[in-house]
């Protein structure tokens, strides 16, 4: 059965966190969607998957830590007319299976979901092998895959339900800690490739998605009691095909700031600035608020965020920084 | 041309059709070509689509039809000639082979029209991609199986073994895998590259049942289908093969793994092709 969505959801499922509920939404679905598979390589508990398991064994695999060939088992298996998930945790479903994801998902068009569990920084002190900071770059350089990064629990259910109707590959990201933080607490219209605008603003535009969303809302509260910046906030959680809509927002816009739990090479900065080179001089300033270029320390993911400027502290004085600094 | 009958003389007589198409094909295509592992492959083929798999010009997007994946995607040369010898796909689009924007090119492209089941060209595909549609034929109880070729060089690639735990671990029993065990991959002798003493044995630890054949004997191949198949593990055959079969100056050479047909070379290879 379909979950309500409300501000009592919202909480209960904030505490979950982003992994967890992708077990459970999937097992909602798949009770109203017959050809719904899950597929996983060894990690089934830790995605939240242990109740689809129990519930249709016939439906659930445990292929082994072999992500390689979890793919390509998947994409055959697609062929029969499932809808297959699979899930593991980013850099694996992404680097160590990268040319199954390129054959059989990007070439053969399989109809195969991939769920990168644990992406960007969540992973804390098991470090740099674990963190998922150059998913995005990867999977976006393989044509025919959309990418999806939801902000939040209740995303994380839009994305699924929306992905459980959808024919094709695709590739779901994500992130964040538990708990984790909600933006949306009721039911709300979510569709591939649109992305949604959280608040209204005239002075700078953020381009955000993923987990950290929550922290640039709050940056952009400070920045609106502290200095009277209006800041428009959008939802970016579709990167690929990304929204023409928004190349038309940032025509509005002097400033505008890209904020992403991913490297500087291949993510939404990358994108925007490919972008941005056909706008010439509409936009003078386009600041990139992201994680280097290099490999990370490791530490709780709080306090990662804090020292690579994730944290909602850090976005606000690195916007007060480059954006107040540099016009006044 | 699609009879199901087995009849011993009239899939030699396929056979020799098969090598002289692929001469034809690869010397009209010029350029070079992956011409001996073509070659080793044929009596397999010709046993597959003349005798063994349903599968047809009539079925070749019906759920119920047999699969089969060339995993060793360097094989089309064994494969478009096979594919056109047996009425699924026509003289005008097999003479499209390596033209510009064909669908045929050098590693087969996904295309349920032609028959040709997944893209492959990088090696250690084909075997998870084949375990997931056998797997999801049982699940939909649909008698038919899944057919796949690979190379004894491919064997390298660790993705292979991956899906061999997972064969066998799955009890996949309506898949079928060909090895063209022919002995040379691209730099020389696979026995050299990485050895192959072993080979059988290794598939047989990994829990599969492991039939060694003659791959150039029809009566060979046949009797590991007829008799020797196994009910509830997956089924292997290791097909013993000569690069290069039945032109004399490419048996064996391993510069015949890719190679180019001049018209002197190629008349030569015509004229001493065995039946």
């Amino acid at each position: 059965m379909m979950p309500i969505l409300n501000k009592n959801l919202s909480r209960q499922w904030s505490r979950i966190g982003q992994r967890g509920i992708y077990g459970q939404s999937l097992l909602s679905l798949a009770n109203d969607n017959t050809n719904i598979f899950a597929i996983s390589a060894d990690l089934g508990n830790s995605s939240g998957l242990d109740r689809f398991k129990q519930s249709f064994p016939e439906r659930f695999i445990n292929i082994g830590i072999a992500e390689q060939n979890m793919i390509g088992f998947s994409s055959g298996l697609s062929t029969l007319g499932y809808n297959v998930f699979v899930s593991s945790f980013a850099p694996f479903i992404t680097m160590r299976a990268c040319e199954q994801v390129r054959m059989n998902l990007g070439y053969m068009q399989s109809n195969v979901k991939i769920v990168a569990i644990g992406s960007g920084l969540s992973m804390g002190f098991l470090g740099n092998s674990h963190f998922g900071i150059e998913d995005i770059s990867i999977v976006r350089s393989i044509p025919n895959i959309p990418i999806i990064c939801p902000c939040d629990c209740f995303e994380v259910y839009k994305s699924l339900e929306a992905l459980s109707n959808y024919q094709g590959p695709a590739f779901l990201r994500l992130t964040g800690g538990s708990p984790a933080s909600s933006i949306y607490k009721e039911d709300y219209e979510f569709e591939i490739g649109k992305s949604i605008t959280l608040k209204e603003g005239k002075d700078i535009l953020i381009l955000s998605h993923g987990s950290i969303l929550s922290n640039v809302i709050k940056a952009s509260e400070k920045l609106e009691d502290n200095y009277s910046i209006s800041c428009h906030i959008e939802n970016v959680h579709t990167l690929n095909p990304i929204d023409d809509k928004i190349f038309s927002i940032i025509k509005q816009y002097q400033t505008i700031i890209t904020i992403e739990e991913h490297s500087i090479i291949g993510g939404l900065s990358s994108i925007i600035s490919d972008s941005l080179l056909s706008f010439k001089n509409d936009v003078s300033n386009h600041i990139k608020i992201n994680l280097p270029d290099s490999f990370l320390k490791s530490g709780t993911y709080e306090q990662l965020l804090e020292k690579y400027s994730l944290s909602s502290d850090k976005i606000y004085s690195r916007i007060v920084h480059e954006y107040i600094e540099t016009n006044n | 041309m699609n009879y199901k009958e087995f009849n011993y003389n009239q899939l030699k007589e396929d056979a020799y059709s098969v090598r002289k198409k692929i001469l034809e094909l690869s010397y009209k295509s010029g350029g070079g070509q992956h011409i001996g592992g073509g070659l080793s492959m044929v009596e397999i083929m010709c046993y597959l689509y003349g005798y063994r798999l349903n599968i047809s010009p009539d079925n070749l997007t019906e759920i119920d039809r047999d699969r089969f994946i060339l995993s060793k995607g360097h094989g089309v040369l064994g494969f478009y000639p096979i594919l056109n010898h047996y009425g699924i796909i026509n003289d005008e689009t097999l003479n499209t082979y390596k033209q510009q924007d064909s669908e045929l090119i050098s590693h087969p492209i996904k295309n349920y029209n032609l028959g040709i089941e997944s893209s492959n060209g990088s090696l250690g595909h084909g075997l998870s991609y084949g375990l997931g549609i056998a797997h999801g034929l049982k699940l939909k109880e649909i008698n038919s199986k899944v057919f796949i070729l690979m190379g004894d060089g491919e064997c390298n690639e660790g993705s292979v073994w991956e899906a061999a735990m997972s064969a066998s671990t799955l009890k996949i029993d309506n898949l079928i895998l060909i090895i063209d065990f022919n002995k040379y991959q691209s730099d020389g002798k696979t026995q050299e590259i990485i050895n192959q003493d072993q080979l059988a044995a290794r598939w047989s630890s990994f829990g599969w049942n492991v039939i060694e054949v003659n791959g150039h004997d029809f009566l060979s191949i046949d009797n590991a289908f007829q008799n020797k198949m196994l009910i509830g593990s997956p089924n292997l055959i290791l097909a013993h093969t000569i690069k290069g079969k039945g032109v004399d100056f490419m048996e064996n050479n391993n510069s015949w793994h890719h190679g180019r047909l001049t018209e002197n070379l190629f008349n030569e290879a015509i004229n001493i092709l065995k039946r």
